[in-house]
């Protein structure tokens, strides 16, 4: 029997305020121990929350450009449990009003045969929440240390409904709803420094099946490459489960990427019973339609609408188009390197080819990168000139992005322009020849793969800086006669 | 109104003697049953009432104020270490 995998993901971003969701102490990543504390956060007796304006319109913001229906009326609850990362056994949530209701988000993903093909994934809800303070274990034997700068600070938590249907498609939603979180500026969407989270919901059912078999929820998920290898493990281990008859418990597994493993946290004995109520120190809202209208106004061009304008405008393949909107910042980048006078074939390829791999290799973003838009743009004029060829361009990239040199200033500096003397490449060409009796006489035999080591001795003798096309017009000459 | 008094107190974190049990036992039915009352009243035309105060949108702006709770708050904790609040080891949880 077949089996097919049902997914759901639970995604918590963090929203980018200064200050947290219910104090004014500041959200800064990285203070020491503590620091980013207040009687409100530490949940002192007689303290009172009050909710952040700043949050509030973010939150409607990520609501609209998920296509949420945006609440008229939104509350918060207490969600009750007891854990040190909770200083006041309580986290403030929004349990049945929250602000953002069901929306959806429009995916692209591959199909099992390659093809891209789009898909609508529902969301469920995206509603406003406290973050928990962090507990340190590392190393220390009889305890656990609690740092609360972390508590309080405002998170979306955003809910997919059990649509997706394959790792892969859990990888693609992941990825587009992180670059439509970036894009409207709502987060840093930083899995490393925890302004990302996520949560997956995986259950197997016999195909054709409408009921929903038993999930387990999978945590500890550091990346969008180890969601999309902890589903797989997940859906492998209950398909093999079912088969042979037995049943999967509903359970808390964490995913364990040295070993490439989930293991079951500790078996659920009861649900889970979080008496959501109320909050009693926080009064309800009302949404005017003037106030959404106002940030619906302010929303930018959202990826998926940018990808098909840059196909449209700039002609260049869905494909690439589809990943140079994944990153603002990579989109903006294109988009300035276009403005700044270089065709957008060429920007794309230099972009998504050489200078991201460049930039993953630093693992440093493209907003720090030393090669700027029109220096992209200046490089790519030299090779359309032919001054330089891309063998010769790729080192200069390199170049750039180490000193934040010119191409033309490291083109100059190093004596790189290509040679296009006639004169110098036939002698060059004279000499590979001499020196190469063998490649000569197999391809005069009928060897075209000979040509290429003939090609590779001409451009050793002139340092990588001949034009290769008048080598090979020269070559195939001198060989033909 | 049927209730498990030790789930109650499991969710409470209270560890109840067996005598206190059944007499929270009853206390805690006789305020359940008082409360039910309500539920003979035809409040369908009743908008749900989430705060006693006649106050909405109440907020404050984005901006940052430095507190020394923490230094205080760390005085008082059982155990500290250094800028951290100490507790027992917890395995994970749910």
């Amino acid at each position: 029997m077949k089996y097919e995998p049902v997914i759901g993901l639970e995604v918590h971003v963090q929203l980018k305020t200064r200050s947290k969701l219910f104090c004014a102490c500041s959200t800064e990543f990285g203070a020491e121990g503590n620091r980013h504390t207040c009687p409100v956060c530490l949940g002192w007796p007689g303290s009172l929350p009050v909710v952040n304006e700043a949050a509030l319109a973010l939150a409607i913001r990520a609501g609209l450009a998920l296509n949420c229906k945006v609440a008229e009326r939104l509350k918060f609850d207490r969600k009750n449990y007891f854990y040190p990362d909770l200083p006041k056994a309580y986290q403030i949530s929004q349990y049945d009003m929250p602000v953002n209701g069901k929306g959806e988000l429009l995916i692209e993903t591959k199909a099992p045969d390659g093809a891209l093909v789009e898909k609508t994934i529902g969301i469920t809800r995206a509603h406003l929440e406290e973050d928990a303070g962090k507990l340190l274990h590392e190393g220390i034997p009889d305890g656990s240390l609690v740092d609360y700068n972390r508590g309080g600070i405002p998170l979306l938590e955003i809910v997919s409904e059990p649509d997706l249907r394959s790792p892969q498609e859990a990888y693609d939603y992941l990825t587009a709803l992180k670059a439509i979180l970036q894009c409207i500026e709502i987060s840093d969407c930083d899995m490393e420094k925890g302004s990302l989270r996520c949560d997956a919901n995986v259950s197997v059912r016999p195909e054709g099946q409408e009921k929903f078999g038993t999930k387990a929820e999978i945590k500890n998920l550091n990346s969008f490459k180890m969601v999309a290898k902890a589903i797989q493990y997940e859906i492998d281990r209950q398909t093999e489960l079912v088969e042979s008859g037995e049943k999967v418990v509903q359970e808390t597994r964490l995913w364990n990427d040295a070993k490439g493993v989930t293991f079951s946290m500790r078996s659920k004995e009861e649900a889970h019973d979080y008496r959501y109520f109320p909050e009693p120190d926080l009064v309800p809202f009302t949404l005017s339609k003037e106030t959404v209208a106002a940030i619906r106004k302010t929303l930018p061009e959202l990826p998926r609408e940018r990808a098909k304008r840059f196909v449209r405008d700039f002609g260049i393949s869905s494909y690439d188009a589809a990943v140079l909107v994944q990153e603002k910042g990579t989109a903006e980048f294109f988009e300035a390197c276009v403005s700044a006078g270089a065709g957008a074939k060429a920007a794309s390829k230099w972009v998504l080819n050489d200078l991201l791999a460049i930039l993953n290799e630093k693992n440093s973003a493209i907003g720090d990168c030393l090669v700027k838009p029109d220096a992209l743009a200046g490089l790519i004029r030299l090779t359309e000139s032919q001054t330089i060829n891309s063998t010769t361009a790729k080192a200069v990239l390199i170049d750039m992005a180490a000193t934040g040199k010119s191409a033309d200033a490291i083109v100059k500096e190093k004596g790189l322009a290509q040679v296009a003397d006639t004169g110098l490449i036939e002698r060059a060409v004279e000499k590979a020849m001499a020196a190469n009796p063998a490649s000569v006489a197999d391809f005069r035999a009928g060897k075209q793969k000979a040509l290429g080591a003939l090609v590779g001795a001409v451009m050793k003798e002139t340092q990588g800086k001949a034009n290769p096309k008048m080598v090979n017009e020269i070559l195939l000459k001198k060989l033909s006669s | 109104m049927e209730f498990q008094i030790d789930k109650v107190a499991e969710l409470a974190r209270l560890n109840l003697k067996p005598g206190e049990k059944s007499k929270l036992e009853k206390d805690l039915g006789a305020i359940l049953d008082y409360a039910q009352k309500l539920n003979t009243l035809d409040t369908g035309s009743v908008e749900p009432t989430s705060h006693v105060l006649n106050l909405e949108n109440v907020f404050r702006a984005d901006e940052v104020k430095t507190s020394n709770a923490a230094e205080k708050a760390l005085e008082h904790a059982p155990h500290r270490d250094g800028d951290f609040f100490k507790v027992p080891k917890i395995v994970q949880r749910d």
